[in-house]
């Protein structure tokens, strides 16, 4: 296991080096002169001039990626052009917000998927079968974005349950807050209930035809015993794998949800630093969000193999 | 299966005929919509604004008066283009690295072939597009290139791995020793054999694409006024839907139909191409 996560580790590092180099060269290096670009074709030259000063833009992008970096690992971020505050603690205060909703929605949609897709594999062929296949298929073909408007419509708009957008803060005690994030939540964890529900129910049914499944049954254990000690044990697996993916899904479907409900977090950060050509900003948070998912996914592996040994010696 | 019970096989699968009536529909309203809409989706006619459908629009009109159901129609040519052009460039891309990863198995261009798409699976679709747009500004083409850049891994992936299990069979080991090179094995020995797996993950990608592509010209990353798609429409319907709920409700139906359509089409081949696997697509 020691071996493996070294391994791991390594090919962790890796990713993240050669993530953050495209993002650099994508961000900074191809535009040519970010300053210039930040500022639009009718900046003053020595406002530019200034700018490149301040971004640090005076040595060689070589140079530039090493501050970047060595900057990045001491939770320096650099400092927002268009706010003028640090970028840092701009990602810190939304943070509260995307995470939050990242995770709620992936708690949502974990413990809808489960039943369903346990439900549908162990009534193979019966109604309830047929209405989750039919539920979960139409779940994955809606956008999560239009869904949300729909909830909107109904329970923020028509019946006045939630407001129809907004956070009012953490101060304003947990339940309000989650009561905030309640419909985003929902229109985020949809989608990602039903495709989990379908790997779920085909993972299970795939464990359930093993030969050791009737040997369990054949020794004597209940149905519901196999369910618990074999079957499900070995159909986490791929829903490990996909639940990890849909993490990153998560917090890349939050950005557009964040905007549905406008919600003050990365995803809206983004959509401003875009229209206000606030590059660092971008920069950032796209980083951060890469790392994030890179990070996810490397705890996926390690706890598969934790799940499966054979994995390990596969590296 | 002879020619004669693949077709029947396809007419008796109910939702495969569901899913490929739906896909054709949504196709033969975008040609369509080259030659004739119900009403001229650049005119606009604010005297008739916001108004209900009815037997003149069918689909009711939009804040500007236009006809919302000409405008998905044209909408249609915008989601099915960018999706097809981005499927295009995964296949392009992803099925050659795909083989030549498997070709090499275990070594080192197989190492980093798959360690480059581990990594471009952790730029998801909108991150790419967030980049692409910062730096080069929005337009439906910097979406094509964004989805299609997210797919290169998806087939890259799925190539790679039906390749490895023919890379055994017998008749590739015959083909090894009767002197063929492994480009050419690949060319004609398992690239036709894994066409199939190809043609489904095609269509699921399609869908997924006409998802993403929604979701992009949503948020304004996308396709540009004054060109209609489905998402900008919903995006403008937004703030006006409790007003006009139908302007919302009928492109968001267009978007569900046309992935439902394409799902079922995907799942329905899969089954036709291979009946052992006639269970539970996840």
């Amino acid at each position: 296991m020691l071996r493996y996560t070294l391994k791991r580790l390594l090919s962790l590092a890796l990713s993240l080096i050669v993530a953050s180099v495209v993002i650099f060269v994508a961000i900074e290096v191809v535009p040519g002169d970010p300053a210039s670009y930040m500022l639009g074709i009718n900046a003053q030259p020595d406002t530019v001039a200034a700018l490149r000063e301040e971004l640090g833009l005076n040595v060689g992008p070589f140079q530039r990626y090493v501050n970047w970096i060595t900057g990045l690992v001491r939770g320096d971020f650099g400092t927002s052009y268009t706010y003028r505050t640090e970028v840092a603690d701009m990602i810190g205060e939304r943070l509260w917000i995307s995470l939050p909703l990242a995770l709620f929605a992936l708690t949502m949609s974990t413990l809808i998927a489960f039943p369903a897709g346990i439900l549908a594999a162990t009534k193979r062929g019966s109604a309830w079968d047929v209405a989750v296949m039919g539920v979960t298929q139409l779940g994955v073909a809606i956008p999560n974005f239009w869904f949300a408007m729909l909830i909107v419509l109904v329970f923020a708009i028509n019946l006045r349950w939630f407001s129809a957008g907004g956070f009012p803060g953490w101060d304003q005690g947990l339940a309000v807050g989650l009561k905030a994030l309640l419909l985003p939540a929902i229109s985020l964890a949809l989608p990602q209930a039903s495709i989990l529900a379908r790997v779920m129910r085909s993972a299970l049914l795939d464990t359930l035809d093993e030969d050791f499944i009737r040997t369990a049954r054949a020794k004597g254990l209940t149905r519901r015993q196999v369910l618990r000690r074999h079957a499900l044990r070995n159909a986490m697996i791929p829903v490990l794998t996909i639940i990890g993916l849909q993490f990153s899904f998560l917090l890349a479907g939050a950005i557009i949800i964040e905007n549905v409900f406008f919600l003050p977090g990365l995803g809206r950060l983004v959509f401003q630093s875009i229209s206000q050509r606030d590059l660092i900003v971008v920069e950032s948070v796209v980083m951060l969000l890469v790392f994030a998912v890179v990070v996810v996914n490397f705890a996926v592996d390690l706890a598969y193999a934790a799940v499966d040994p054979r994995l390990r010696s596969r590296g | 299966m002879g020619r004669g019970g693949w077709v029947r096989a396809a007419l008796s699968s109910r939702s495969f005929m569901f899913g490929l009536i739906l896909s054709l529909l949504f196709l033969g309203a975008a040609l369509l919509s080259f030659f004739w809409t119900p009403f001229d989706v650049a005119r606009l006619t604010i005297s008739e604004r916001l108004q209900l459908p009815s037997a003149m629009h069918w689909f009711g009109t939009d804040h500007f008066g236009r006809d919302i159901f000409s405008m998905i129609m044209v909408g249609a040519r915008t989601s099915i283009a960018v999706a097809l052009v981005a499927v295009g460039i995964g296949m392009v891309m992803g099925v050659p690295l795909g083989l030549a990863a498997a070709a090499r198995a275990g070594r080192l261009l197989d190492e980093i072939i798959m360690r480059g798409n581990d990594l471009v699976f952790a730029f998801p679709a909108l991150l790419i597009a967030i980049m692409i747009t910062a730096v080069f500004g929005a337009s439906a083409v910097n979406a094509i290139i964004a989805i299609g850049i997210f797919n290169i891994p998806v087939f890259a992936r799925l190539t790679r791995g039906a390749a490895l299990s023919l890379w055994k069979r017998d008749y590739v080991m015959s083909a090894r020793v009767a002197g063929k090179g492994a480009a050419r094995i690949s060319a004609e020995h398992i690239l036709p054999n894994i066409a199939n797996l190809l043609i489904v993950q095609g269509t699921i990608q399609f869908s997924l694409g006409i998802l993403a592509e929604a979701g992009l010209s949503y948020v304004g990353l996308g396709a540009q006024p004054p060109t209609p798609s489905w998402g900008r429409m919903l995006a403008d319907a937004q703030t006006l839907i409790s007003l006009a709920p139908h302007i919302a409700i009928f492109p968001g139906l267009a978007i569900v139909f046309t992935v439902l359509g394409l799902n079922l089409m995907g799942d329905g081949l899969r089954d036709l191409f291979d009946p052992r696997l006639r269970r539970a697509r996840a």
